[in-house]
């Protein structure tokens, strides 16, 4: 008898979710119709199975010199090579994973969160305050962002967490525009003065209303950034002013290889054509989660 | 309900039911800006010194063309614009003198069901969350009682409660405008403004709408002021009738008396105007007038409709008509009252 009952609330909860578990199932459809999603998230997946497992992928020590083979071509016991100082390419290029992934979670967390959250109070406010950020953002736009970038690792000194806080110093402001604009749309909508009626606060609507409505470009734009992300970095590496030498980060090892092209190419290929992949990766994917999660394009 | 009984009950809720509101001389002037430094170099005067009345129970009809501030009005009582000049008075206080959060108290009492049931509906929150929006900004009860109070609601106007997880853009228009009211009921409202609450739906869906917050007026005890273009729906729905012209308030009267003794050359255009939805009837007495509405940036000198107007005279130009009572509950504001009364 107990069991028919709990049968029974089992299937009227099922029924009442029943819209929520359709949209579940239509957003995996789309997921599935979106051949670049598909794509992007494939690409996506395997370099977060690559950082998860790199211990047990990785054949040798990504640190480890060996003088006796620097320089090889990729053969059989070294897929992509070894270089100048024989450390095995493959095994760097894996380790190098989890270092790109490290900064590019960060730096999204930090110059993303920070750029969205004064940006829509930018745009909501309006007024002085809009001013105040928005000259703020003009003097950060002002200059090159590789050379402010620059500017605040030398000042902060060559670290990996530095390079970090370099890139989300000068990265902000792409995304407190982005949410600004968004925002200043939103809040002219007809449902932000209908929600103002029910007697909601401007905190409350700016929270709740407005900054739920500028994620999906945010996310969209925060997706394909992550490969410029990638991009500074290496470029502070190779200025030495980013992660040290010894850490196998996929830019630097660009870099190093950079005097050995002519005669010894796959010191740079491999390592660059594993940012080309992240970054195409994470593009595609980019666009794909634009195309599933505005409401608009999904009926 | 019989016609006898409407009659009656019309007596009931007539000169003798409590003032709920009361609008004194409300201004909003909009600033025209230009240049590089964004000068103020006008004013266009949506609402031009407003002033009227809601009684308790009643519906109260707000007429007009496109552009004569009937929205602007609707919207500055409930302080979604705020007001150049002038006062609302609500239960002996005055809404427009409040700070913004003492207003957000006395907001629950004051509700409004909006023009565009498309785009006053958050495309991102499911329909529970968009009727328990206000409850949530109240703090009033808990989550759970929150969303039984919401499936009671919807039951309400006509909704399935099934419906709570479905997004807005799952619905039709006239689902969605039963959201926005059950939006607005849920507050416990003592006067809804509804803002062409109906003209975006389709004739059919108009009457079903009109049929709810009719019912809904009698279990609630509410009160509306019922803002609309469409005569045929503000004569169904309304109790009294206010016409607006560019800013300006040209006529009050109940709903008879406007209809049958139109004392306002404009609301006796505007009548003549209305279509009558039988092919037979053939109109004789239909007023074209001339010209354009004029700008609210620029009204012109005296009676704001002497340029359009048949019976102007001289004194027209020069002096504005006041707003007077002419008769027990009649109000307007011609210089020419006793002729239209003659021609009617």
């Amino acid at each position: 008898m107990t069991i028919i009952t709990k049968e029974g609330k089992f299937k009227e909860f099922i029924k009442r979710r029943e819209p929520i578990i359709e949209d579940w199932k239509h957003s995996l459809y789309l997921w599935k119709s979106t051949k670049l999603a598909m794509i992007g998230s494939v690409i996506i997946g395997i370099l977060l199975f690559v950082v998860i497992f790199a211990p047990l992928i990785a054949p040798y020590d990504p640190f480890l010199n060996n003088m006796a083979e620097r320089l090889q071509a990729p053969n059989w016991s070294h897929f992509f090579g070894t270089d100048q100082f024989g450390r095995d390419i493959f095994s760097r290029v894996i380790y190098g994973s989890r270092i790109e992934i490290w900064i590019i979670f960060l730096v999204s967390l930090i110059s993303g969160g920070a750029g969205t959250l004064l940006g829509v109070i930018s745009g909501y406010f309006g007024g002085i305050v809009d001013e105040i950020i928005m000259r703020t953002t003009d003097m950060f736009l002002a200059f090159p962002s590789l050379v402010l970038a620059m500017a605040f690792a030398a000042a902060l000194g060559p670290s990996l967490t530095n390079t970090i806080i370099a890139i989300s110093i000068v990265g902000w402001t792409v995304f407190a525009r982005l949410a600004r604009a968004e925002a200043m749309k939103v809040k002219k909508q007809p449902y932000i003065e209908a929600i103002r009626s029910v007697g909601a606060g401007n905190i409350r609507i700016m929270f709740f209303h407005v900054l739920p409505m500028c994620l999906s470009p945010i996310l969209v734009q925060l997706t394909l950034r992550m490969g410029t992300i990638i991009l500074t970095a290496a470029g502070l590496g190779f200025l030495g002013l980013g992660v040290r030498p010894p850490l196998p980060e996929w830019g630097s090892m660009v870099s190093d290889g950079r005097s050995y092209l002519v005669g010894q190419w796959w010191i740079s290929t491999f390592p660059g054509i594993a940012i080309a992949l992240v970054v195409l990766g994470f593009n595609f994917l980019g666009d794909g989660i634009r195309d599933i999660m505005d409401p608009r394009l999904r009926r | 309900m019989s016609k006898l009984e409407k009659l009656q009950s019309e007596k009931k809720s007539g000169s003798k039911a409590k003032i709920l509101l009361e609008v004194k001389n409300l201004k909003k002037y909009f600033p025209i800006k230009a240049g590089v430094f964004k000068r103020t170099v006008g004013w266009v005067r949506a609402v031009d010194d407003v002033s009227f009345f809601i009684r308790k129970g009643e519906t109260l009809g707000l007429v007009g063309e496109s552009g004569c501030g009937k929205t602007t009005t609707g919207r500055t009582i409930l302080r979604l614009i705020e007001p150049t000049a002038g006062s609302v008075h609500y239960g002996g206080n005055d809404l427009l003198a409040m700070s913004r959060g003492k207003m957000n108290k006395y907001r629950s009492k004051l509700q409004m069901i909006f023009q565009d049931p498309y785009g006053s509906l958050d495309p991102r929150m499911r329909v529970r969350d968009i009727i328990a929006e206000g409850l949530r900004s109240a703090h009033v009860g808990n989550k759970k009682e929150r969303y039984e109070m919401v499936e009671q609601y919807m039951e309400k106007v006509g909704l399935s409660k099934l419906y709570v997880n479905r997004f807005a853009h799952e619905f039709s228009g006239g689902q969605r405008q039963r959201v926005g009211i059950a939006r607005a009921l849920i507050m416990n409202p003592e006067l809804i403004v509804c803002d062409e609450a109906v003209s975006a739906l389709d004739v059919s869906i108009q009457a079903q709408v009109l049929n709810l917050l009719d019912d809904l007026q009698k279990e609630f005890n509410l009160t509306y002021l019922f803002i609309a273009h469409d005569l045929n729906v503000v004569k169904h729905i309304s109790d009294r009738i206010v016409v607006m012209y560019l800013g300006k308030i040209v006529e009050i009267a109940s709903k008879h008396e406007l209809f049958i003794n139109p004392l306002h050359p404009y609301t006796k255009a505007l009548l003549s105007a209305n279509p009558i939805p039988d092919p037979t009837i053939e109109r004789k007495d239909r007023i074209i007038l001339q010209g354009d509405v004029p700008s609210p940036a620029n009204p012109p000198k005296g009676c704001r409709f002497h340029p359009r107007c048949w019976l102007a005279g001289p004194q027209c130009s020069q002096e504005e008509p006041p707003l007077i009572e002419v008769k027990p509950d009649h109000y307007v504001a011609c210089h020419f009252w006793k002729n239209m009364e003659d021609q009617n």
